[in-house]
């Protein structure tokens, strides 16, 4: 039986989470269709279809899943479930919010934030703030998981042509409903997917000192991280957040800034590729995880940083 | 209106855990154990609404070994009223949790159950979104503001994007993100007070639930290992460093 894929999306484009949860359904199933609640969603049903792999996309239009609640988004997708025995959506707090309810309803043990398929019954994922990586195997034939979703690779878009069907939306529970969203605009690139993250911890000591950070992201095109301490503290908004219970990423290049290296800030961070690390502290738990290690005042380090990737990337295009 | 505060007993989460030689479990033995922080947050908030006059009573259950006593005192110290503790030598999972919930809330008819998100050992974020479709309630997950009205909440719950507003009908499960508040230290009378608060004990079979897990954890092992990291001594090294790899 094929595979079910929740897609993620804001009835314009699809989320990248989606292709990587893609990616993990393929190496279950031969067989994947994705599942596109919205409203006016066309052009992300039509994406979803030209994802590599992608058997069949169906799609349900409603007023109501518009910004979807949870409850609405259930009855659809049980609606659906009976061709399936996998049901994935990715482990961001979309899938994080849905899918436990579609799986209690389906009385089903579900397996969060996967980093690894295995078989079809066994998976890989992290406990205790990343610190320890388990095996799990379940005893349920079918299996619902929230997938890690820098673990997997993208699937490609714009290569497929799967079938669209229709599938007609169950009506509004009526228990809960959407309000607004707060969301933090931004040019910069996405904290989850960019390939350079900036993040900056409470020793950057303020708001206005954040800026710093945010100019350092500019010059290197980056998204920018917090640590939890600098979000409680008012200096960056909690979408900023990276660990354990905030984003996980794993860019090209990570520069921590006044972040001391907590379990759990590491638990968010620690597969990016290249780990910089600017504290003040030689101690500070960050360098053991840092490639690269500046033992410096931020204050000063970080605008001497800034000129100096200035002044190579001037020399490059003028080369 | 009464309030259900489930609560879970976790290795200190600045603890750090070891696996066990052979790979077969995590060894928690004699590590330091405390209250779920997420838990420890739903509980704080049960209790200013006590405090508000919005909650009578503040009840909380916890599930596990006999010594989850312990976690449920230190909700009783906090202001909790009254608890339960659902006995079991048995790792329970999500699952199995949702449904001793689901039991206890259909003996107690509480109006909301608040509750931590995660629980920081295994992580799953599951429990209470499983418990509110068990119970055919609306879920409010991660919030980090909450309004409480006639037979509504709003909900204000942190989202990758950014915040989003809710507004739920009661009953309702809402689990708790870090921001929602700062809990309390139990004062020292507060704590001896908790001595004298009721615990009841019962167990899953009690609840009619069979707490066998579904999920076999088979091999625990460490995450693989960085390279012990490098000092640089100067900003400009470090670009130097960040040029030579490629990544500027
Ligand atoms: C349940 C739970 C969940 C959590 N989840 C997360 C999470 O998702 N993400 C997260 O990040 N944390 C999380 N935490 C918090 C975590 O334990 C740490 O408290 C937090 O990461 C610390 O943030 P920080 O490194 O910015 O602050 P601190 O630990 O205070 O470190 C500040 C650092 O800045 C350095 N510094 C100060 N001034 C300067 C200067 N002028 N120049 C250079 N360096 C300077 C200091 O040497 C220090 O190392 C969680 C905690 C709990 C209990």
């Amino acid at each position: 039986m094929p595979a079910l894929v929740i897609a993620q999306h804001d009835n314009r484009r699809l989320d990248p989470a989606t292709l990587a949860t893609v990616t993990a359904a393929r190496v279950l199933d031969s067989a994947v269709d994705v599942l596109v609640a919205g409203h006016g969603a066309r052009a992300v049903a039509e994406e979803a279809a030209s994802v590599e792999g992608v058997r069949r996309v169906l799609s349900s239009e409603a007023e109501h899943f518009a910004n979807p609640v949870a409850e609405d988004l259930t009855e659809l997708v049980l609606q659906v479930a009976d061709g399936f025995d996998a049901i994935l959506a990715p482990s961001t707090t979309f899938g994080r919010n849905l899918l436990p309810r579609v799986a209690a309803r389906l009385d089903v043990a579900q397996i969060s934030d996967v980093v690894e398929v295995l078989a079809p019954d066994t998976f890989k994922r992290y406990i205790y703030a990343g610190n320890v990586l388990c095996t799990v195997r379940t005893k349920d034939s079918r299996r619902v998981l929230t997938v890690r979703t820098t673990a997997f690779e993208k699937a490609a878009t714009g290569v497929g042509s799967a079938a669209i069907e229709e599938v007609p939306a169950p009506p509004r529970t009526g228990l809960a409903r959407f309000v607004r969203r707060e969301v933090h605009r931004s040019e910069r690139p996405d904290l989850t997917t960019a390939r350079i993250v900036v993040s900056g911890g409470r020793g950057v000591g303020s708001k206005e000192n954040f800026q710093l950070v945010e100019r350092l992201a500019d010059v290197l095109g980056a998204a920018i991280g917090a640590s939890r301490a600098a979000v409680d503290a008012g200096f960056a908004p909690n979408d900023w957040q990276v660990g354990q219970t905030g984003k996980i990423v794993a860019p090209e290049l990570y520069i921590a800034i006044g972040i001391s290296g907590a379990i759990q800030h590491l638990a968010g961070m620690k597969d990016s590729k290249i780990i910089v690390a600017i504290n003040k502290d030689p101690e500070a738990p960050i360098f053991e995880v840092a490639d690269c290690g500046l033992v410096a005042d931020l204050f000063k380090a970080v605008p001497e940083l800034i000129e100096e990737i200035e002044r190579v990337k001037r020399e490059r295009s003028a080369a | 209106m009464k309030v259900l505060v489930p609560v879970k007993r976790v290795v200190d989460p600045y603890v750090r855990v070891r696996i066990r030689a052979d790979g077969s479990g995590v060894d928690i033995a004699n590590l330091k154990m405390a209250m779920n922080p997420f838990d420890e947050i739903a509980v704080e908030e049960a209790v200013r609404w006590k405090e508000r006059g919005i909650a009578e009573e503040v009840v909380t259950v916890s599930i596990g070994e006999p010594k989850v006593v312990e976690t449920l005192r230190t909700a009783l110290a906090m202001g909790a009223d009254r608890a339960i503790a659902v006995q079991t030598e048995v790792a329970v999972q999500p699952l199995e949790v949702a449904k001793m919930l689901r039991a206890i809330v259909e003996r107690e008819q509480p109006r909301v159950v608040i509750m931590g998100k995660q629980a920081v050992d295994d992580d799953s974020n599951q429990t209470g979104q499983m418990l509110a479709a068990l119970l055919g309630w609306a879920q409010a997950t991660f919030a980090s503001r909450i309004d409480l009205s006639d037979g509504e909440a709003e909900v204000a719950r942190e989202v990758d994007e950014g915040i989003e507003v809710v507004r739920v009908k009661l009953p309702a499960v809402i689990t708790v993100d870090l921001r929602l508040n700062e809990p309390r230290y139990a004062s020292l009378p507060n704590i001896m007070k908790a001595k004298r608060k009721p615990v009841e004990t019962l167990t899953p079979a009690d609840l009619g639930v069979d707490p066998t897990p579904r999920l076999e954890y088979i091999r625990f092992e460490e995450p693989p290992k960085r390279q012990a990291g490098r000092k640089v001594e100067s900003v400009r090294e470090l670009v130097e460093e960040l040029v030579k790899r490629g990544v500027i």
